[in-house]
């Protein structure tokens, strides 16, 4: 039998180092780092360091000893040392001025092709789509990029094909979810076969390019998911029976004559600008799928079918947001975005020719609905039609419907956008204009409803009591505000109600306070006795806490450390939130007191 | 000009020469025929230095040097001939050369890197080449042969190339380049069937990178006002170091918001955190905190505890070391750094005597025999038995008579005394003292026995001598250990069995006194016990410890802790059960009381039932102490404790 040794298996053969590695492929670090960003390959930690260097105990960079014989196997070791040999080549003939070789060698670059690895990466289509977010968003951003030295001009070209490619498919299979503008760029979350996809799209161009970028490895990526990109578009195309690549539906000879750039040019423009429908292999009518009643089986939820049908329905109509709606875009609007969003939803969208290539209509169309605007004032207006501002087009599909358009008419102040990814956990603040959007979805529209809120907190401002009592009373005046948003009518006259009782509670206050000062004065005197007041509420409070207090005394030594870092973070985001109310108490009451000032 | 001109220009020159004279074109084809005079050829002419010829001519002849005069005649030559600075050697020859005007001129030109003719720059164009076809060729050169006869080598290469296109093996430079590009981006049904390939399961162990984090409403370009940081904030935002963080702002429109500064880098810090993060999957653990509190009966249901405080003894002058209530519940007995003992009416919290002692009382202890009216004072080095004769008068004198009923019987000699026994007599009899036993080392702690009779007290210093039990019927004292057991901190009798409960530093040894052997060591994870308290069942134990911690034992469980409380937050002073209820405290120097319920159970199989009921606090820092003592009440649940602020308080 074989003696065992130490170190000769477990996670010291498990684990190898990242120059072991290197030495073992024989790989210099460019072409591992490559080797690992293309084939998704990522350094491990072991649980026992000691264990893995072997006793030694230094921190390195470790990957699993399985992981490395397998990319030992990859066909793209072998391009990678071409790569290197073609490169020695051409330098040498760089060198030596000898023009005829640059060029015949430079013919002969070795290429790599990573189809491969995409099927290896993800197996199935679900994998590829689960990890489409960083795929987009690189590949998004470089559509966008000024070519350079290490921005290559394809690649930049591929990604902004590929990008328009992507979106149309969103467009056709209608599957926009979510979209909010930040400060760092537009967000934008689709559903696509069952997975959220969500990817950002910076504002504008206008970059400085970073000089601690290494964009080497940025491009390592994006040659990867460009590949990606690209068979997750072909398959998504061909599940909806389009062409790949993409044609559109008109046929667009008539128009060429009027452009005056190139034709493939011209077809890839007006692709991107996303106006037109895209042609389809198969010639179908909608047909709706409604769902198949089927007997199922599931008691815990009788109406199981029925809540199902009711979601379809909801998102149908939600789908068909801006249907039947024709907008026209001033130049000043981000265009692609927009005319994005809007199409997805069913609508219409066009600009002025002069702009660019793929308008529809022109401004003077009488039947458009909308036209988006973000100018202080527009000269000419059409009766006919709306006047907004972009942030409409958001707000109206993160609240899925059309919001009033009176708040965004060109030159009035906004409300502010919500992002539609804001969790909203039990316990969490949430600002009134959430509060307001979400009573809107439920059909409880009102338009008061920011005066109603202004003046629930101009009531909390005289109470100032006891620090302590403060807090228990905050939580019951939430209570208070949200019985009272429901019940508009007659709302003054029970607030002037509840105010006066509270006043009179105060003087009581101060005068159960007083008797006890004057003591020390002998004078003889009968003052009229009044009822003690007993704050119950702030009794049983207290009692609770107290027990709680006791019960926490109770918790085993095992549990505390995590029962004490559950209660810190808890309190911590606490804090956060009493912050953001503070501030909103002090934002409204400066409102009122300008309008006040103003009136 | 200096003669030191060389050869190669002057050549030039006449070359020049020769062209504007003879255009006739095979003329200057050959440079034999530069200079016939000489036949040598073009060497160098030092060779020649040494001789009198120059060369030969082309008869074969010897060309002799010219004549050639010495210095003396250069320089009157330099002197006098006013074409010597253009006059220059022929070195092939020997003889002198007079350069015309143009020559000069071109020589003076080269140096100056002109020109050599002066170039008149507007010439008429004569165009040689045109693009008109000529009858005659330019030249009348012969064609050389490789002109007309094609190459072999060409041949063989183009043949080899035809060969290969008809094959297919080579394609067109254009046509390859395209199809490159088409085959580059050819995108097709990848995913056919969704199957893994074997060897990819094989190793895959594949974890997906973590999503990035979606934003909340402040990262908004329109957020809603209260998420906007105040200016101190943003300057401090700013002023941070590492990531540059996002500082939410807010923009009137969408026209007006820039491109973000930071945006390349981000993506590309996420590119980093892709292929250099090691990932982990880890168990969020989503605990609810209200589930990590163990289910015990709420302290509501497990009335009657002692909740407020209701009375302040006042009176002493210095700490209250000590208290004890006397079996009924009437009266409570407290003893002082002030040097008095006081005993206190508990109902109406009056101060009815003060016993004068002699210096700081350590430990007092009433007799819990209710037949019996006796109290046991601690003070240094002696034990005081005093009969505080309040209430019922009959009990005094029956205390008395059994005091006096005394007869002293012959001391043994062979066994040396540990203790003296002293009787008070005439006026301090008449204020209550009855009797004094002297003992060797300073006392800390005394106790009775539960029947009345034996007392025991405790002597940290007294080594082997440190705990002696009195008896006191017999005005007997014993020592029950022959061997130092440690520093012993206090003792106390089983209220049932004959047992006595020893509390050394760190242990408690439970001896049978009828055996006269150990029966148990416990073993408290404690550094140093304070204090002791035995259940009135008898089989359940409590240490109090000054590193703040509670230890219960059940002695039928375990020589271990049942369970350990640590709820004070300072070393523990004293701990004790209540009588009736199952109830008990703990008294710390962080000033409060600890009340706990801690029910037992007759069922031997169920374990103690421990939950905390009450903090309570009341009792002010003073001396860097606490509260001191706490007893409760005989009957009722309420409790008495004494502080170092030189109260005792009653909670109820």
């Amino acid at each position: 039998m074989k003696r065992k040794r130490k170190f000769e298996s477990g996670a010291a053969t498990a684990f190898i180092t990242r120059n072991q590695a290197l030495r073992k492929l024989q790989l210099s670090l460019k072409d591992f780092r490559q080797l690992c960003i293309l084939k998704g390959v990522y350094p491990q930690e072991p649980k026992n360091l000691k264990k893995a260097t072997k006793g030694s105990g230094i921190t390195r960079t470790f990957y699993f000893t399985k992981d490395i014989n397998f990319l030992s196997h990859e066909p793209l070791i072998n391009k990678f040392r071409q790569t290197k040999h073609f490169m020695k080549r051409l330098t040498k003939a760089i060198h030596k001025k000898n023009q005829d070789a640059i060029d015949r060698i430079t013919a002969s670059r070795p290429k790599y092709k990573l189809d491969h690895i995409v099927k290896e990466r993800y197996p199935s289509f679900i994998d590829a789509v689960r990890d489409l977010d960083d795929c987009l968003s690189m590949c998004f951003l470089f559509a966008t990029l000024p070519t350079s030295f290490t921005v290559k001009t394809k690649s930049v070209h591929l990604c902004r094909r590929l990008t328009v490619e992507f979106q149309h498919y969103v467009i056709i299979a209608k599957a926009l979810r979510k979209v909010f503008i930040s400060i760092k760029g537009i967000y934008y979350q689709a559903e696509i076969m069952g997975q959220t996809v969500t990817w950002i799209v910076p504002h504008k161009l206008g970059y400085q390019q970073p000089s601690d970028v290494d964009f080497k490895i940025m491009r390592t990526f994006v040659d990867f998911y460009t590949t990606l990109l690209g068979f997750t578009n072909y398959h998504l195309y061909t599940l909806l029976n389009l062409h790949y690549p993409p044609q559109l539906q008109l046929d667009s000879e008539k128009t060429d004559t009027e452009t005056k750039c190139l034709k493939s040019e011209a077809v890839e423009e007006k692709l991107a600008a996303m106006t037109q429908t895209l042609k389809t292999l198969v010639s179908t009518t909608e047909d709706e799928t409604d769902i198949d009643e089927f007997p199922v089986s599931n008691s815990e939820d009788p109406d199981f079918i029925e809540k199902a049908k009711i979601e379809s329905e909801k998102l149908e109509k939600f789908q068909k947001l801006f249907t039947g709606k024709k907008f026209f875009l001033n130049r000043e609007i981000p265009r692609e975005s927009i005319t994005f969003i809007i199409r997805t939803f069913g609508g219409e969208v066009s600009w002025e020719r002069s702009l660019a290539l793929g308008s529809t209509f022109q401004e003077t169309d009488e039947s458009i609905t909308h036209q988006i605007v973000d100018r202080p004032s527009v000269d000419k207006q059409y009766l006919s039609r709306y006047y907004v501002q972009p942030q409409w087009v958001f707000d109206c599909v993160n609240s899925q419907m059309l919001v009033p358009v009176e708040d965004y008419f060109p030159g009035v102040i906004l409300p502010p956008h919500l992002s539609p990814f804001a969790k909203e956990n039990e316990g969490d603040y949430i600002p009134a204009e959430r509060k307001q959007q979400i009573k809107r979805q439920q059909g409880i529209d009102s338009g008061v409803e920011e005066d109603e809120v202004e003046d629930d907190d101009q009531e909390e401002v005289p109470e100032e009591e006891d620090s302590e009592d403060s807090e228990v009373e905050e939580e019951e005046e939430e209570e208070e505000e949200e019985e009272e948003e429901s019940e508009q009518d007659s709302e003054e006259e029970e607030e002037e109600e509840e105010k006066k009782p509270k006043k009179k509670k105060k003087e009581v206050k101060e005068k159960v306070v007083t008797p006890k000062r004057p003591q020390k004065k002998k004078e003889m005197a009968v003052t009229p006795g009044s009822v003690e007041n007993v704050n119950i509420n702030r009794k049983i409070q207290k009692q609770v806490a107290e027990e709680k207090h006791l019960a926490e005394m109770m918790i085993p030594k095992k549990k505390r450390q995590i029962y004490e870092r559950v209660v810190k973070s808890q309190n911590k985001r606490d804090v956060k939130i009493k912050e953001l109310k503070d501030k909103r108490k002090q934002i409204n009451r400066r409102n009122k007191l300008s309008k006040a000032g103003g009136d | 000009m200096p003669s030191s001109t060389s050869t190669l220009p002057v050549k030039k020159i006449e070359k020049e020469r020769k062209i504007t004279q003879l255009p006739d074109e095979y003329e200057y084809d050959s440079s034999d025929e530069e200079d016939i005079r000489n036949t040598v050829g073009n060497i160098p002419m030092e060779w020649y230095r040494d001789y009198d010829h120059i060369g030969y001519d082309v008869e074969g002849k010897k060309l002799l040097k010219p004549q050639k005069g010495d210095q003396l005649d250069e320089f009157l030559d330099k002197m006098e001939n006013p074409d010597y600075w253009r006059t220059v050697d022929n070195k092939s020859t020997g003889q002198k050369v007079l350069l015309s005007k143009e020559d000069v001129n071109i020589i003076q030109n080269m140096q100056k890197f002109k020109n050599p003719t002066g170039s008149n720059m507007y010439e008429p164009w004569v165009d040689y080449f045109s693009n008109e076809k000529m009858i005659h060729p330019i030249s009348n050169r012969p064609e050389t042969k490789a002109s007309f006869v094609p190459s072999r080598w060409e041949m063989l290469k183009v043949s080899q190339m035809v060969h290969a296109l008809k094959m297919g093996w080579m394609k067109p430079s254009r046509e390859k380049t395209v199809q490159n590009e088409e085959e580059e981006n050819k995108f097709y049904m990848l995913w056919k069937d969704d199957q893994e390939s074997e060897i990819t399961k094989q190793y895959r162990q594949y974890i997906p990178a973590p999503k990035v984090r979606l934003p909340g409403h402040a990262e908004s370009y329109n957020p809603p006002e209260e998420y906007l940081p105040s200016e101190k904030q943003k300057l401090k935002k700013e002023a941070a170091r590492g990531k540059p963080r996002l500082i939410p702002t807010k923009f009137s429109s969408l026209r007006l918001v820039p491109a973000y500064a930071n945006y390349i880098r981000d993506r590309f810090e996420r590119c980093l955190d892709l292929y250099l993060c090691p990932r982990q999957r880890k168990v969020r653990m989503n605990v609810n905190p209200e589930d990590l509190i163990p289910k015990l009966p709420k302290p509501r249901d497990l009335q009657p505890f002692p909740t407020t405080e209701s009375l302040v003894f006042r009176g002493h002058k210095g700490i209250v070391r000590c208290i004890s209530p006397d079996p009924k519940g009437q009266w409570i007995a407290s003893g002082s750094d002030d040097k008095t003992v006081k005993i206190w009416e508990v109902a109406t919290g009056r101060c009815i005597k003060t016993f004068k002692l002699d210096s700081k009382v350590k430990s007092i202890a009433w007799n819990p025999n209710p037949s019996l009216s006796i109290i046991v004072i601690a003070i240094e080095t002696c034990l005081i038995l005093i009969n505080p004769e309040v209430g019922d008068k009959l009990l005094s004198s029956k205390t008395d008579t059994l005091i006096s009923s005394f007869e002293e019987v012959e001391p043994q000699p062979d066994k040396p005394k540990v203790s003296e026994w002293n009787v008070y007599e005439d006026k301090e009899y008449e204020e209550g003292y009855r009797l004094k036993i002297q003992h060797q080392r300073e006392i800390s702690h005394v106790t009775w026995h539960g029947k009345g009779d034996y007392f025991a007290s405790t002597l940290p210093k007294g080594e082997s001598k440190s705990v002696l039990i009195h008896q006191l019927t017999k005005r007997r004292s014993q020592n029950p250990f022959s061997k130092p057991k440690g520093l012993v901190q206090c003792v106390l009798f089983h209220p049932i069995r004959p047992f006595l409960f020893v509390a050394t530093q760190r242990y408690v040894r439970i001896y049978n006194l009828m055996k006269q052997s150990l029966s148990k060591k416990l073993v408290g994870n404690c550094r140093w016990i304070s204090s002791m308290a035995v259940h009135p069942g008898g089989d359940n134990v409590i240490i109090g410890s000054y590193d703040s911690k509670l230890s219960w034992f059940d002695l039928d469980l375990s020589t271990k802790p049942y369970h350990t409380l640590r709820h004070h937050t300072k070393a523990l002073r004293q701990v004790t059960y209540h009588k009736r209820y199952p109830l008990f405290a703990s008294a710390s120097d962080d000033l409060s009381v600890i009340i706990c319920h801690g029910m037992v159970y007759s069922d031997l199989l169920q374990n103690p039932l421990i939950v905390p009921v009450k903090i309570l606090r009341g009792h002010k820092a003073a001396k860097g102490l606490g509260v001191l003592d706490c007893q409760f009440h005989p009957s009722q649940p309420w409790i008495f404790t004494a502080g170092s602020d030189s109260t005792i308080r009653l909670f109820t």
